[in-house]
């Protein structure tokens, strides 16, 4: 039986979806939705976040409103993503970070600058803080950092080890290792190619109204490709510290500044995209979320952008405050990794795999 | 909104009729202005709930599965409408729709393999990607874009015809009137399926408990104003395509989910709990259309396909659950007809069935022998709990009675030539090469062919 209204509701729209089955060709939901012989909140789960609120099938809806069965599956299915990140977050005291994402943002971005602003007050003194500065590890040692960050770094790998491990087992899939290597290619190719926005034609998704553009898909692009930049700009930087006895800060044509640089606009470029269709969107396809979806590309927009404000900042009284703004916003971006939006790219993973597992099975 | 009042080309109706001919008129060159009836989220009439057309064509290229001649598209025509066609004009359509899928390509519409659960159509039919709507919106923007003027909620449309021209119209539209005026007018408005005094003329009080499947907009007025201007009609009013649904369906709109495949798993009663037709006779996909008629003809119109335990799964999922019981007995009280009755039928149903292996999906040697009405294929015996119903009804999909045209879509006069300025495509005409039965996607096909010359004439006219 259906635990909750947005479950009963998604039911209900596959049902009459399952009897009219049009949409086949814009995704994978559909003839995932078609393998199910019955509709429980185990496979909602599943069918949700495997949708990639392309808005397809809404627009292209003989049900939808004004008709009586007002279908609309990306609606539906963006709050049903919600509420299986909410039911499977670990831990449980969490959750209000997915309920109310905004806030939770707001808070910790403020805690977290303002723990780094005392914390280099109480390191180097207020003095310092605001003194024409040219290396950042004068008013905060590598060591507190590193050490404050990889702490961070196991906390928010405990918790998706505990989340996504319960997300796991509930849509049925077997245990990682007796899923094929084949499957694990596949869906991982779905979602980085992110298959599932181009429409089934290709052109890209219907999230802005009647014509479908690739904008979106391009735009998760440069975010995820900017993020993986950073990522590894980041482990280069460690790896030059300790391994190279290299220290930061480097110059503009060293290969962690490069990547790291690259990386930092594209997510500018990417979030600022993001934003601008999330702000253009056809409004019957959101769902008020309290700002949870936006505080994720909020955080990655800000901490490119104090990131990148940091060398150019070299030198003057501003690169103490600017260095405490960056390293909150990392601190923050860190929670939203374990607790925040972070999660929909594994969620969507497992899913694109559960996919891939039940149609190999099948055959 | 522009104050614009006079066109080259005006167009009747928006579906894919329609918007074929606004297409391919704007395309060389006229002013087109396009009344659609119904507001711009239920635009597109019956358009909106299909997802395939029936092209002729030469291979298995994307989407299609295998070529489709035109002798065998011919031939199929031919054996569905027993001849009741105009050759002619079912030449015509069969060999321009040749051209269907290449002209929907190159004005934005998608296809794709086809859908789950539609039997033997892969060969011959392509599918639109997302359905009716999918292809109506690519349409609508595309005409746009050409400079098509689009007016929503056009109602109470006003022809003015001297003699056999047409001179202007009036619409209403948010309780204004306007008056536009046009060279040339193409009709696409479609049937009159969703009339239901229209069809009481031809069906008597029967037609009160049809459903209409498709959209409520489609009552007949323009149909109505060119036969009472004296255009030749073609076809009669009692003839309709008209599906076994699920009773329980909307009574419009309800589209594709309204139907029930499981009758040919089980037996059909009526509500005195008899038995009154094959219900194995063939595909389901092939029988459902005389199924509508079948209904009609029992009394207040219903009927319930009863099926036991075994058939659970083997046919498309419905929206409703059917109603269920452990017992013949309880699902007959559910169903409120005699549970001696139906208790009767079932066993001498069961009696008859003769063993045999069971294939759904062939036509199998499961039947029943000694019945006055027996069963083809797929007679399992009943006898399995628990047992489901779907009551049935006819769902009216649209109706063949339309104006007579030649092969450049002029509307005929009763006895006399084709009038030089009016014009029809898509439903509205369709009775001439479909005169009866159905063959699937073919009014689409046949909404495209003579989109594609109503819009050519009527913008050549207009030169």
């Amino acid at each position: 039986m259906p635990t909750n209204q947005t479950t009963a509701e998604a039911i209900r729209v596959m049902t009459i979806c399952n009897a009219c089955r049009y949409c086949e060709g814009h995704c994978a939901v559909f003839p995932a939705m078609e393998r199910q012989t019955v509709f429980t909140q185990n496979n909602i789960d599943f069918l949700s976040n495997l949708c990639h609120q392309c808005g397809a099938c809404y627009q292209h809806c003989q049900y939808a409103d004004p008709h009586e069965f007002g279908i609309n599956v990306p609606a539906v299915f963006e709050q049903a993503r919600r509420e299986s990140y909410t039911q499977f977050l670990w831990p449980t005291f969490m959750q209000p970070a997915v309920l109310h994402g905004g806030k939770f943002m707001a808070t910790t971005l403020l805690l977290a600058i303002s723990l780094f602003f005392l914390a280099i007050v109480g390191l180097s003194g207020m003095s310092k803080i605001f003194a024409p500065q040219v290396n950042f590890y004068n008013l905060m040692p590598h060591s507190v950092m590193a050490g404050a960050f990889s702490l961070s770094a196991v906390m928010v790998v405990v918790s998706w080890w505990m989340t996504l491990r319960r997300y796991w087992h509930s849509i049925s899939l077997p245990s990682p290792g007796s899923i094929r290597m084949s499957t694990y290619r596949v869906a991982l190719a779905s979602a980085l190619t992110l298959k599932n926005l181009d429409g089934g034609h290709g052109e890209g998704c219907y999230e802005s109204g009647e014509s479908p553009s690739l904008w979106k898909r391009r735009h998760h692009h440069l975010v995820l490709i900017g993020f993986v930049l950073c990522f590894f700009a980041t482990l280069l930087g460690t790896f030059y510290h300790y391994s190279l006895n290299v220290p930061a800060p480097y110059g503009w044509l060293t290969l962690p500044k490069i990547l790291g640089v690259t990386g930092g606009i594209m997510l500018l470029v990417g979030c600022a995209g993001l934003f601008w269709i999330k702000q253009t969107a056809d409004q019957r396809l959101v769902s008020h979320d309290n700002g949870y979806g936006s505080s994720l590309t909020a955080l990655l927009f800000l901490t490119s952008l104090t990131g990148l404000g940091l060398p150019i900042a070299k030198g003057t009284g501003a690169l103490g405050f600017l260095l405490a703004v960056h390293l909150g916003c990392v601190l923050a971006l860190f929670l939203n990794f374990a607790w925040g939006k972070f999660i929909h790219g594994f969620f969507r993973f497992i899913a694109l795999l559960a996919d891939e597992h039940q149609k190999t099975k099948k055959n | 909104m522009t104050s614009k009042t006079h066109f080259d080309v005006i167009v009747l109706g928006g579906g894919l009729a329609g918007l074929t001919a606004a297409i391919t008129a704007a395309e060389t060159g006229a002013t087109v202005c396009l009344l659609e009836i119904a507001p711009r989220a239920l635009r597109g009439g019956n358009t909106r709930h299909t997802r395939n057309l029936r092209p002729m064509h030469a291979s298995g290229a994307f989407p299609m599965e295998g070529a489709y001649d035109f002798d065998e598209y011919l031939d199929d025509l031919l054996r569905v409408t027993a001849g009741d066609t105009n050759h002619a004009l079912a030449e015509l359509t069969i060999r321009e729709s040749n051209h269907a899928l290449t002209w929907l390509q190159e004005h934005g519409v998608a296809f794709q393999r086809p859908l789950s659960g539609t039997l033997h159509l892969g060969r011959t039919n392509a599918f639109f990607l997302g359905g009716g709507k999918a292809l109506v919106n690519s349409l609508y923007r595309f005409a746009v874009q050409l400079g098509v003027h689009t007016i929503y909620e056009a109602t109470d449309i006003a022809l003015n015809i001297s003699g056999d021209r047409f001179v202007d119209l009036t619409y209403q539209q948010i309780n204004n009137t306007h008056r536009i005026s046009g060279k040339s007018l193409v009709t696409a408005a479609g049937g009159f399926e969703a009339n239901l005094d229209w069809l009481e003329e031809a069906w008597g009080p029967a037609a009160k408990n049809f459903l209409v499947r498709g959209t409520p907009y489609n009552k007949g007025d323009i149909l109505r104003q060119l036969l009472d201007a004296g255009f030749k009609q073609i076809g009669d009013a009692a003839q309709c395509h008209a599906v076994a649904i699920d009773g329980r369906a909307p009574a419009y709109d309800g589209g594709i989910v309204s139907r029930v495949d499981s009758v040919p798993l089980g037996i059909v009663v009526n509500n005195e709990g008899k038995r009154f037709y094959d219900e194995g006779q063939d595909f389901w996909p092939k029988r459902y259309a005389i199924w509508g008629r079948l209904i009609a003809a029992q009394t207040d119109q219903i009927g319930y396909a009863i099926t036991d335990a075994k058939a659970e799964g083997l046919f498309m999922p419905t929206v409703l659950p059917p109603l269920k019981s452990t017992t013949i007995d309880d699902l007959a009280k559910q169903i409120n007809i005699p549970a001696d009755s139906l208790q009767k039928t079932i066993g001498e149903f069961n009696a008859a069935t003769v063993s045999g292996s069971f294939d759904h999906q062939a036509l199998d040697e499961c039947h029943t022998e000694g019945l006055p009405i027996n069963k083809s294929h797929w007679a399992r015996q009943i006898d399995t709990p628990p047992y489901s119903a779907y009551p049935l009804r006819p769902g009216i999909t649209f109706t063949y009675l339309g104006v007579a045209v030649d092969d450049r879509a002029r509307v005929q006069v009763e006895h006399g030539n084709p009038s030089e300025n009016i014009f029809a495509a898509g439903e509205m005409m369709a009775g001439n090469i479909l005169g009866r039965g159905y063959l699937a996607g073919i009014g689409m096909t046949i909404g495209n062919v003579f989109g594609r010359i109503a819009g050519r004439e009527a913008a050549r006219h207009a030169n």
